[in-house]
């Protein structure tokens, strides 16, 4: 057993039963960030901490919450919206953060596509990352099943049908995911589960490593710069700290970083205060009916770039496309042949070309996938889709050509 | 320390543990099955002697809308129509064939369209239009007089399947 010395101050106490001090280093005062980086670098902490925010009100809404048919309905729009004390700013926070950490994702990505954060070594970044994206597109759409409205019942029809792969007639699959012929009580209730607790252990999981696949390649920076961190957080610790690239994650990285997730959470109250409405989608308000569609079914916006990339196809061709779309993010590290690890600037107007063209049509998937499915939008929906494909396969052909900078 | 005996504890704790866990997933698959009252409650009877030509009637059986149209002289015949007596009715479970919104009746135009993705159907449930892979599916039925029950396979829903004109 180690040797126990009479503690002086309740830190030191911990400390040598827990070591703080030197977890603290380790994971903050110690771990060392780039200097040469800019906002779009905060994008990770804002989504840990829109994670807190889904989380803590989550456990608020889960205290009324009802997951049986009869029950569910009401109980989030009768009981939680108007009966609980401010039961109504957990739902609206709820469904704001919902809709926001998905803009903050894409960001985040889009952010990592930019400076070839998932190049050299960083490629588990990448990879965990899409990992989360596809976890929480799961946890928004079991979520999305629970107030149990009319959009909640077709969107959980629609999407548990895809499971049916097309002419494969998986029906049995299909009946035994929703545990009954069409979505029933067995369907709330597992995906309830599954949205409650299953899934967020996932995503936890998986953001821990997500957060251990940096350790070892470290951060990107601006220029894609690659040196070496020991030599410059020696330097940063013998007080050259204008000369060193590198800056303590804590105090000297986060406080910059909680000034940016200061103006995330100013413009997320204003919304959750005063536009909340673009987070509830007024169909939903309809108590699930399974003898009606409503006239017009499209998914939060957030999906509905992959949505629109089904549609325009025929079913099977139609299911092929969107399943690739859902991993084509994956395979991007191993579709970037470039030897380059720079920003996109810096690596030829090709890579430029297809970066801007590549948001341009996710854009253009997400309006056509709004509107309804009716000429000219059908075929600006099949360009769009067939462009997304085509970038894809462009890319290693592009990225093979690019000159070495 | 025995290296040969430390071998085979391992590989008997984890064949022991595999077979365990290979039971704990079929429990849990089979948690996940459909429950037995859910399947039970299976059948439903529909009169097809109220109906109207051209009009739709929607009944529900297995949580799933059913289509009930009896056709009028000018629709043309097709073999997946229920008969009876001089008249012929098409009944189908109301759901797109591609991704299971429910279609409209359009009467003017004698059509089933579906407002998700555009698929149209003919007043037989055959595809005419857009996504749709298969035509409607037509529910397993039995004629009892004027009535029909759903959930029960019938020797015209028999000769329709072998046929292979319904899924």
């Amino acid at each position: 057993m180690a040797k126990f010395e009479k503690a002086n101050s309740v830190e030191e106490w911990l400390d040598q039963r827990l070591a703080i001090n030197k977890v603290k280093k380790v994971m903050a005062y110690e771990y060392w960030i780039p200097k040469d980086i800019n906002f779009l670098w905060a994008m990770g902490m804002i989504l840990a901490m829109t994670f807190g925010v889904l989380t803590i009100s989550g456990i608020f809404l889960l205290m009324y919450y009802k997951p049986d048919v009869n029950l569910a309905f009401d109980s989030v729009n009768y009981t939680i919206m108007s009966e609980v004390g401010y039961g109504w700013l957990w739902r609206h926070m709820h469904g704001v953060a919902a809709s926001l950490v998905f803009l903050i994702i894409y960001i985040h990505m889009f952010t990592g596509i930019y400076y070839g954060s998932y190049k050299k070594g960083r490629e588990m970044i990448w990879l965990s990352g899409m990992l989360l994206f596809v976890t929480f597109s799961a946890e928004a759409f079991s979520g999305y099943m629970l107030p149990w409205g009319q959009m909640s019942y077709w969107a959980g029809m629609v999407i548990t049908n895809l499971f049916s792969a097309g002419s494969l007639e998986l029906n049995g699959l299909v009946e035994w995911i929703r545990g009954d012929y069409v979505p029933g009580d067995a369907f709330l209730t597992r995906f309830f589960m599954l949205h409650v607790l299953l899934l967020p252990l996932v995503i936890m999981g998986v953001i821990g490593l997500h957060f251990a696949s940096l350790r070892i390649p470290h951060v990107n920076n601006q220029e894609g710069e690659d040196f070496d961190f020991d030599e410059e957080a020696e330097k940063y610790k013998a007080g050259k700290k204008k000369e060193s690239k590198v800056i303590p994650f804590q105090p000297v990285f986060l406080s910059k970083d909680v000034f940016v997730m200061g103006v995330f959470m100013i413009f997320y109250f204003y919304l959750v205060f005063y536009h909340y409405q673009f987070a509830l989608d007024p169909v939903n308000f309809d108590p699930a009916d399974g003898l009606k569609t409503p006239a017009h079914i499209y998914p939060e916006w957030y999906f509905l770039w992959s949505y629109e990339i089904l549609r325009p196809f025929s079913k099977d061709i139609g299911l092929v496309a969107f399943g690739f779309a859902q991993v084509a993010f994956f395979l991007l590290p191993f579709l970037d042949k470039s030897p380059n690890t720079k920003p996109a600037h810096k690596r030829g107007k090709a890579f430029v070309a297809w970066f801007w063209i590549m948001i341009v049509d996710m854009i253009v998937l997400t309006v056509m996938g709004k509107v309804p499915p009716v000429s000219p939008f059908n075929e600006i929906g099949l360009v769009a889709a067939l462009v997304f494909i085509g970038l894809f396969v462009a890319l290693p052909i592009i990225t093979k050509k690019e000159k070495a900078v | 320390m025995n290296e040969e005996r430390r071998d085979f504890l391992g590989k008997a704790l984890g064949g022991v543990a595999g077979i365990g866990g290979i039971a704990a997933l079929y429990a849990a698959k089979r948690s996940w099955d459909p429950l037995p009252s859910v399947k039970a409650a299976g059948f439903t009877t529909i009169d097809l002697s109220a109906a109207e030509e051209n009009v739709l009637h929607v009944d529900k059986w297995r949580g799933k809308p059913i289509f009930v149209l009896k056709k009028s002289a000018d629709m043309e015949p097709n073999d997946r129509d229920i008969v009876i007596g001089e008249d012929r009715f098409h009944v189908s479970i109301g759901l797109c064939t591609h991704l299971g919104c429910i279609p409209a009746y359009l009467p003017g135009e004698e059509k089933f369209k579906c407002a998700c993705h555009g698929g149209e159907f003919d007043t037989s449930g055959q595809q005419t239009f857009g996504p749709p892979p298969s035509p409607l599916v037509v529910p397993p039925f039995k004629i009892d007089g004027t009535k029909v029950v759903l959930g029960e396979a019938g020797p015209e829903y028999e000769q329709m399947k072998s046929a292979g004109i319904t899924a």
